[in-house]
């Protein structure tokens, strides 16, 4: 079992966890990522690393309610500890000092996108944060990635907070004000990392997406998070889950991310098998 | 006057096809003592048992089914035990007909003894008795296994045995590998796994779930950072093949392993009581005809689908799989394509499989292998309407812990290179065996293969004094 020390609420359903988790704090780097099983019978879902803390020994993630498994994981407490959590998983981001970075973060992203905008930094580079949610009440963590990078734009999809506009819009902006960048790198929700790369093709600048696939072990052992970069098939888990984004195939991956809908929707109602969750219901 | 020899090997009763094809309790239900002392007395206890011979780890054949006729049970359980640490898995699992039964004599005119399913029944009887555990005088030597198939369960018992302070590391949540994650409930039932992995713990071995060799620590850490005299890697061969045909990432294909790992692993078949889903489909095509796809196809029936095909290249005669397994899934309706090779998958627009094109094969001329070598017939397409397609054509191995270990030599396809004969690998004090070295096999080969390498490094520790 691994002890919840912390918990958070940043914003409406996303929540940041503090777990106990020593030996996965000393290896985790940015740009990695855990799996965390809830209990017994519980789903194997991953999430970035949004922070760690070498000495405490402990990981901080952080995450929305997008289904069952987040929201039974939102109703734990500090104090109370998961089954299984596992990591460090997926290759590292790839730091060195590339010159001028543009991080883009949407929603959640915002979370994995600082450890690496902080080593960005570190190594040396420039690093311009663009963050962006759907409104005020979902900006978190705006101090946070005021310090880890050099600038930061914020923006919301209604304006209500600092300015109107998706994160695309900004860095149109940026760019053709300030020149290209040496690299971007966008996380969020998938229909704006393709976004994101969309336009940054345009503008031919290199662009770096954390995919967030549907998972099973996060080992390589069972092909799930597959998804076709540049015409070829690699697994996220272990091959990514960072990946050129021109290469992407994103309409592959947005119709893989929609393959369990139904039985979300069916999981959240909660028919009941009748098996009484021990797990032995042969029915 | 010679003995008058029963033909045919006493019948295993067995659960009706028509029930067993809708629940995951076990097919068969294994000897009574009665027909496990009357399958004994159809042994000759031959001086010079050919049986013995075709079991990989020379298990003492004739002289445990001659303990079994005089129903000393526990006797017979140990003298397995000598060489074969799980005779209740191997008696379920073995592919029998191409071992140890293969060369019994009394198979020569009749049926050949049932060994397997004797050495299930001893295995079955001991588990439920509560074993004995002695524990040895410890050595000070402290020897890390990574992974916990039957390769790393095997090395760690005989270790623990000898003494050696012993350490499992696991990257998924539950130990036992292959036995857990793949095989599922109905052949093999993950309680008689996991007695077996509670006896090991009370052998003093440690076992951490949840550890990635190679991501939480790697090989040289382990050395280093944590004091280890000598490792063990059993890591498997756990990285599904795909066949790279057009449209193989629709939603609706499934790796083999994805889809028992979530039904077996994961409870998938309880869901939404467990939370982990799987589409089931109602038309099922699994391509491959090994014992993966067996347990891939006879899996997708009992979650509720309502046709299963296993579309295999070649014909039936060269099926991978054991006998007994290719009996069960006929017996309960899942249909066998032969000489079918799929081409592609054919989708839907938003991205769902809707049938898997297939060309019809005859068999050619012989080839390296000696058989004989199927060909497509030119204009043979057709599509096999499903919506769900499972692969199931093999694994590889993974490449996290060799990808950390730069001096450990493997092969070209990432087998990890080690001497049959000691598991010694070409780094000091590591050792390795099991699917990660030969490719994908058998149970009872990769547990051979890890009693052989606790053997080596028993000598290794011994003489590093
Ligand atoms: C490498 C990686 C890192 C991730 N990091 C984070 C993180 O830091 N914070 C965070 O909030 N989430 C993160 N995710 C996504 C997270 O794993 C999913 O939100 C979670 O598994 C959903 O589970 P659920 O049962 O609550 O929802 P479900 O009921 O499974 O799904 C609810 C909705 O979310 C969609 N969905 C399901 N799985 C995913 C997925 N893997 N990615 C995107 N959408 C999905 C479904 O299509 C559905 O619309 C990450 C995913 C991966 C693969
Ligand atoms: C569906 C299926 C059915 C089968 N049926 C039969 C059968 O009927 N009879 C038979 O004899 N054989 C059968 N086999 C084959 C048999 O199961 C394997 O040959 C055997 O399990 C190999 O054992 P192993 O110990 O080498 O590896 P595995 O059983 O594969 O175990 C390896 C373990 O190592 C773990 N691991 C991998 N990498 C790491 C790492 N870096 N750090 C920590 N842990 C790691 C894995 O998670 C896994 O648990 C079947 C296989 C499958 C998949
Ligand atoms: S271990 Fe397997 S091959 Fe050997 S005797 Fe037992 S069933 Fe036969
Ligand atoms: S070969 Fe057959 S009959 Fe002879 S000892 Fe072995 S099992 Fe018995
Ligand atoms: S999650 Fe199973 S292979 Fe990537």
């Amino acid at each position: 079992m691994y002890k919840i020390v912390a918990k958070k609420t940043l914003a409406p359903a996303i929540h940041e966890f503090d777990i106990l988790a020593p030996k996965v704090a000393k290896k985790a780097k940015a740009g990695q990522f855990i799996i965390v099983r809830v209990d017994e019978n519980g789903e194997r879902i991953p999430l970035t690393i949004a922070d760690y803390d070498r000495e405490a020994g402990t990981i901080t993630i952080v995450f929305a309610e997008a289904g069952y498994s987040t929201k039974k994981l939102a109703l734990l407490n500090a104090g109370d500890a998961v089954q299984d959590f596992v990591g460090p998983l997926g290759v590292p981001s790839h730091i060195e000092k590339f010159g001028n970075v543009v991080m883009v973060a949407g929603g959640v992203g915002v979370a994995p996108v600082f450890p690496i905008a902080r080593e960005m930094k570190a190594a040396g580079n420039h690093v311009v944060g663009i963050m962006g949610a759907r409104n005020q009440e979902l900006i978190f963590w705006e101090e946070k990635m005021k310090e880890a990078c050099s600038e930061l734009l914020v923006t919301t999809d209604d304006g209500s907070y600092v300015r109107k506009g998706f994160v695309t819009d900004v860095l149109r902006e940026y760019v053709e004000k300030e020149g290209k960048p040496d690299l971007v790198m966008a996380i969020g929700p998938l229909p704006m990392m393709r976004a994101v790369a969309n336009l940054t093709k345009e503008f031919e600048i290199k662009t770096m997406v954390s995919l967030n696939s549907i998972m099973v072990d996060g080992t390589g052992m069972c092909g799930a998070c597959r998804v076709t970069v540049g015409g070829e098939t690699r697994f996220v888990c272990v091959d990514g889950p960072e990946f050129d984004g021109h290469l992407v195939d994103f309409e592959e991956q947005l119709t893989r991310s929609r393959q369990y809908k139904t039985e979300e929707q069916h999981a959240l109602n909660r028919g009941g098998c009748g098996c009484g969750g021990g797990g032995k219901c042969h029915g | 006057m010679a003995k008058q020899i029963i033909p045919k090997k006493y019948a295993m009763p067995h659960q009706d096809p028509q029930v067993r094809a809708k629940n995951f309790d076990e097919v068969a239900l294994g000897y009574t003592e009665e027909l496990a002392v009357a399958e004994a007395e159809r042994c000759l206890n031959c001086k010079k048992p050919f049986c013995k011979e075709g079991c990989p780890v020379s298990v003492d054949i004739p002289e445990f089914i001659a303990l079994v006729k005089e129903r000393k049970f526990e006797e017979a359980a140990k003298v397995i035990k000598r060489t074969n640490a799980l005779p209740a898995v191997c008696g379920r699992v073995c592919p029998q007909e191409n071992q140890c039964e293969k060369f019994c004599v009394v198979g020569k005119k009749n049926e050949p003894v049932g060994i397997g399913r004797l050495e299930r029944f001893v295995g079955d009887y001991i588990v439920q008795k509560d074993e004995r555990i002695e524990k040895a005088e410890p050595t000070g030597y402290k020897v890390a296994i990574v992974g916990s198939g039957p390769a790393g369960l095997a090395c760690a018992a005989d270790l623990a045995r000898l003494g050696h302070s012993v350490t499992m590391y696991e990257a998924l949540h539950t130990p036992g590998g292959v036995l857990m994650y793949g095989i599922p409930e109905f052949r093999l039932p993950k309680a008689i796994v996991q007695k077996e992995i509670e006896n090991l713990k009370k052998m003093g071995v440690e076992i951490e779930t949840n550890a990635i060799i190679g991501q939480i620590a790697s090989l040289d850490e382990l050395f280093k950072e944590e004091g280890f005299d000598a490792a063990f890697l059993g890591t498997g061969a756990g990285t599904p093949y795909f066949m790279n045909l057009p449209g193989e990432n629709y939603n609706g294909v499934y790796s083999a392993n994805e889809f028992l790992t979530r039904s077996n692993l994961m409870k998938a078949y309880c869901f939404p009581e467990c939370d982990t889903p799987v589409k089931v489909g109602k038309k099922v095509a699994v391509l491959g005809g090994g014992n993966v796809a067996m347990d891939a196809a006879r899996t997708a029936l009992r979650l509720g689908a309502e046709e299963v095909y296993i579309v295999y290249r070649r014909s039936r005669a060269e099926l991978p799989a054991r006998l007994e397994e290719v009996e069960h899934a006929e017996e309960e309706g899942v249909q066998f394509l032969f000489l079918t090779n799929p081409t592609r998958y054919v989708g839907s627009e938003d991205g769902w499989l809707t049938g898997l094109e297939c060309i019809k094969m005859e068999l050619g001329e012989p080839d390296a292998s000696g058989r004989r070598k199927p060909v497509p017939i030119p204009g043979s397409e057709y599509v096999l309407p499903v919506d769900v397609a499972i692969v199931a054509i093999g694994q590889g191995p993974n490449p996290l812990l060799t990808n950390t270990t730069p001096d450990l030599e493997t092969n070209k396809r990432g087998n990890i290179v080690a001497d049959e004969s000691t598991g010694k690998t070409s780094k000091e004090g590591v050792y390795a065996g099991g699917d990660v070295v030969t490719g994908a096999a058998t149970v009872i080969k990769a547990m051979g293969a890890g009693r052989t390498a606790a053997k080596s490094i028993h000598e290794y520790l011994l003489s590093k004094s």
